[in-house]
């Protein structure tokens, strides 16, 4: 009787704990390509190299429309994160131009960002945004890869699929940026274009990348596929930079009590050992 | 914390403590000597799990608090800067964030075995409407908790929840408006929740010490249903109970761990990483997977009846639910406590379960078609439930044979099992 | 048989208790951490001054990690007066400047790269923390208003509670009238 019952109630947690989830998958949209990325599963980390070049890509394709406000350039440097040079992120940093100020006449001033600067944003305010983008807003990027879902095609795996792969926002990223096309019946849109991936399938943003669009310093060919992996990848660790942290201290602490519930349970057993239970 | 006192002084300074502030009895009473019933399962460890699972809300809660700024400028930014800068903010963060969830779950499967076992009937009415209270001021800090962090979620589903009240007749409009503050969820909303949800932990600890007092009056139910008779049927609370609370929360602590550690963001929304925007509605405003059932509900009431519109209507069926429970005990009329020995209350019982996972299921899709048939015969259901099955089933019902003590179903058990090892495999 | 069973028991008991124990322990120390200075304070670290608008004989105080730092463009005569003083007859006879730990407090001392006439200090009180005021007390120096403390024309603590001189933050010439604190 007792097994059953537990059995039913855990039956009965996960689903209504996937119900919950559910809330999320319900949302209108093309199941993301599902890339094994190096981050997934309880021991992935990021690949060092990949983020480098991910924060290559978005600084010469993204960074003229998509501000990451939360970011600062000294998290280029900490550990779990691209792990440039100290004077890696000085110099990036050293590119732009932040204002600063009131000095000592009361004037605002520019001077070159240092490393506990914010990323620079390209536009002022979101209507400076919208008016330079025919009215759209390119979002804040510094979040974007933990607000989108990748699993939203299938509501039947995606509970199971999101509980060990995450809810595929990089996923999401890589398929939409690879996802422009012609629309079929060959529809056009005025100043929209046609995406696979997209929810609703057309977006305002025009396809970012293009073949060779960058050079990579490691080597790498810098196809239109390779470009949108590192840039998710890049996205993904820019929304969790304490990732890498969580999952090595996760992993310790789940030792640690899966030692302890041993040990409670034969300290329990030889306690109750002595009543008849 | 009640009943005759066996605690006796073991040195001088206990002594002299004891004599002025008898704080030691009432611990030593309460928690050592405590006669608790010998045949409780896991399923009576909640209790302890959901007192751990308030400290450690309330202790990562403090901490947030240290970091965080209620103002609608700064709210999401500032929670971001505990992610991303704050020395293990990111751990205090998900802890809290997961432990929400984690709350909720351990108070669905205490009260299911509170339905199960029957520990609301006589006398423990009072236990049990206390506890719904609980779950009650649980709910209020859950979704206030839930604003503050300022993304899409949060604001939309505060202002969707706060519009329920707009659905009361006359003063509907002026209530909303007083408890916004204004004319729409704003920075006065979002401070007036963060101070609740601050002050409601503590008022909810003192609703668990009411709690934990009413149960220590009758005692503890156990799987049997049958009071406990002698001081054969118990053991002391400690090592006995403790022991086995104490293991019973380092396994919900493996299972709480993965999901801060592996998936902190699985039991919650994408879309709340984005900042709130006032202007923007989110395709789909859901709130968290605990309230989805009560959310199902309110959805599910499409029609109007009579003078009541069907806004007003859903609004009551939703408290309804809720409230119904404060009437359980006189709804169950049934003389048997447990429903090991009700073998049709039993059948209903695993129904309920169903019947709240598919409103859970419509709860999180919306309300159209199938969905909402589903949610109308699944809110039928529950109120059909309490309010039909429960009084007629206690009269109708004929129960299995009682044992005389809870000693005497332990023994007999034992010796079913012996039998059966003692036997080999067919 | 008996005694094998207590003291297997014993070891169970005391394993649990001790791996129970330390799991507390180090459970505390997040809770202890995040209060330190978090990523984004310690970012914050250094500052740069100019020095060039600081006349002779005036002061400016500069806000750093939250503090306030004192500089002062001194005149010949305060450096002078600051000169003449027997370092052996102060209370604190060490320089208490982090760019010459653990120095004699001489006024070369007091100061970076020999550069006298510019004097950099934090404007905290060694006592109890107050802010001294500038020009005043009994040695023409800084005077604390909390408890009476006199500093002298260096910041070296003279008379009153204070136990060191004022605390000299580590700082560098970046160019010839230009400084970098921390």
């Amino acid at each position: 009787m007792m097994k059953k019952i537990m059995r039913t109630i855990a039956a009965a947690a996960i689903a209504s704990m996937m119900a919950g989830h559910s809330a999320q998958a319900a949302s209108v949209g093309v199941e993301a390509i599902d890339i094994d990325f190096s981050f997934e599963g309880m021991f992935g980390t990021f690949d060092r190299g990949q983020l480098q070049r991910g924060f290559l890509v978005y600084k010469e394709v993204c960074a003229s429309c998509h501000a990451m406000s939360l970011l600062r350039y000294r998290n280029l440097g900490e550990p779990g994160g691209p792990e440039f040079t100290p004077e890696q992120v000085k110099a990036i940093a050293a590119q732009y131009e932040v204002q600063d100020g009131p000095n000592a006449d009361g004037e605002m001033f520019d001077r070159p960002a240092l490393p506990r600067d914010a990323f620079v944003s390209p536009f002022p305010n979101e209507q400076a945004a919208r008016a330079s983008n025919g009215g759209a807003y390119p979002l804040d990027l510094s979040l974007i890869a933990k607000a989108r879902q990748g699993w939203t095609g299938n509501l039947a795996t995606a509970y199971t699929t999101a509980l060990w792969k995450g809810t595929g926002g990089p996923e999401y990223i890589y398929s939409v940026l690879v996802g422009y096309a012609d629309a079929p019946n060959g529809e056009e849109r005025e100043g929209l274009h046609y995406n696979k991936y997209f929810p609703g399938h057309w977006i305002a943003m025009p396809s970012p990348m293009t073949e060779d669009g960058v050079e990579y310093g490691d080597g790498t060919k810098a196809t239109v596929d390779q470009q949108a992996r590192d840039v998710a990848a890049f996205l993904m660790w820019a929304a969790e930079p304490k990732m890498e942290e969580r999952k090595s201290l996760g992993f310790k602490v789940l030792i640690y009590l899966f030692i302890l519930s041993v040990l409670m349970y034969l300290t329990k057993k030889m306690i109750w050992s002595r009543v008849e239970h | 914390m009640s009943g005759p006192s066996s605690y006796n002084p073991s040195n001088g300074f206990t002594r002299w403590i004891d004599s002025r502030l008898p704080l030691p009895r009432l611990l030593y009473d309460s928690f050592v000597a405590f006669p608790v019933p010998r045949n409780l399962n896991y399923w009576y460890t909640f209790g302890g799990i959901l007192s751990m699972m308030l400290v450690v809300q309330i202790i990562t809660g403090i901490v947030l608090v240290m970091h965080y700024t209620p103002h609608t400028d700064m709210a999401f930014n500032s929670v971001e800067h505990i992610m991303r800068d704050v020395n293990y903010g990111w751990l205090m963060r998900y802890i809290h964030a997961n432990g929400a969830s984690m709350f909720f779950i351990a108070v669905y499967i205490h009260m299911f075995r509170g339905l199960y076992y029957g520990s609301y009937k006589a006398p423990r009415e009072v236990l049990w409407m206390i506890g719904v209270l609980i779950l009650l001021v649980m709910m209020a800090t859950a979704f206030m908790g839930y604003v503050l962090p300022w993304g899409q979620m949060s604001f939309w589903g505060a202002k969707v929840i706060t519009s329920l009240f707009s659905a009361i007749p006359w003063f509907g409009d002026a209530i909303v408006t007083w408890l916004w503050g204004g004319f729409s969820v704003d920075n006065p909303t979002l401070t007036r929740f963060f101070s609740l949800h601050y002050l409601l932990p503590f008022v909810l600890v003192g609703l668990v010490i009411l709690h934990v007092w009413a149960l220590h009056v009758p005692g503890q139910t156990n799987p049997t249903g049958v009071e406990v008779k002698s001081g054969q049927d118990t053991v002391p609370f400690t090592p006995y109970a403790t022991m086995k609370d104490a293991f019973a929360m380092v396994v919900f602590l493996l299972f709480f761990a993965y999901f801060v550690f592996y998936q902190p963001n699985y039991l919650g929304h994408a879309i709340n990483y984005i900042e709130a925007n006032p202007l923007v509605t989110p395709e789909h405003i859901v709130p968290e997977w605990y309230f989805l059932p009560f959310y199902a509900i309110l959805r599910s009431i499409t029609f109007n009846i009579g003078p009541l519109d069907a806004k007003l209507l859903g609004v009551i069926a939703m408290f309804a639910s809720i409230f119904i429970l404060f009437l359980l005990p006189w709804l169950d009329t049934s003389k048997v406590r447990s429903a090991t020995y009700r073998p049709v209350y039993r059948q209903f019982f695993w129904l309920l379960i169903i019947d709240c996972i598919a409103l859970g299921l419509v709860g999180a899709n919306p309300p159209e078609g199938t969905w909402l048939l589903i949610g109308q015969i699944a809110t039928f259901y529950y109120f059909a439930h309490f309010l039909i099955i429960m009084p007629l089933l206690g009269l109708l019902e004929s129960p299995k044979p009682l044992p005389a003590s809870i000693s005497e179903a332990v023994l007999a058990k034992n010796a079913d099992k012996k039998v059966a090892s003692a036997q080999p495999a067919e | 048989m008996e005694e094998a069973d207590t003291s297997r028991r014993d070891v169970l008991y005391i394993a649990t208790a001790a791996v129970g124990g330390v799991g507390v322990a180090m459970t505390a120390w997040p809770f202890i951490h995040q209060m330190n200075p978090d990523a984004s304070v310690r970012a914050l670290a250094s500052i740069e001054v100019d020095l060039d608008p600081i006349e002779e004989g005036q002061s400016i105080v500069v806000k750093w990690r939250g503090n306030p730092v004192i500089i002062r463009h001194r005149t010949a005569a305060e450096i002078e007066e600051a000169k003449k003083v027997d370092v052996s007859q102060l209370p604190d006879p060490l320089s208490r400047n982090q760019n010459a730990e653990g120095k004699p407090a001489t006024d070369v001392n007091r100061v970076v790269g020999g550069r006298e006439e510019y004097l950099v200090m934090l404007g905290v009180c060694t006592h109890l923390g107050c802010v001294p005021i500038g020009d005043a007390g009994e040695y023409n120096g800084w005077f604390c208003p909390c408890h009476g403390s006199h500093y002298d024309t260096s910041g070296r603590i003279r008379k009153g509670p204070a136990p060191e001189n004022l605390p000299v933050p580590k700082y560098e010439y970046l160019e010839e009238k230009r400084i970098k604190i921390g």
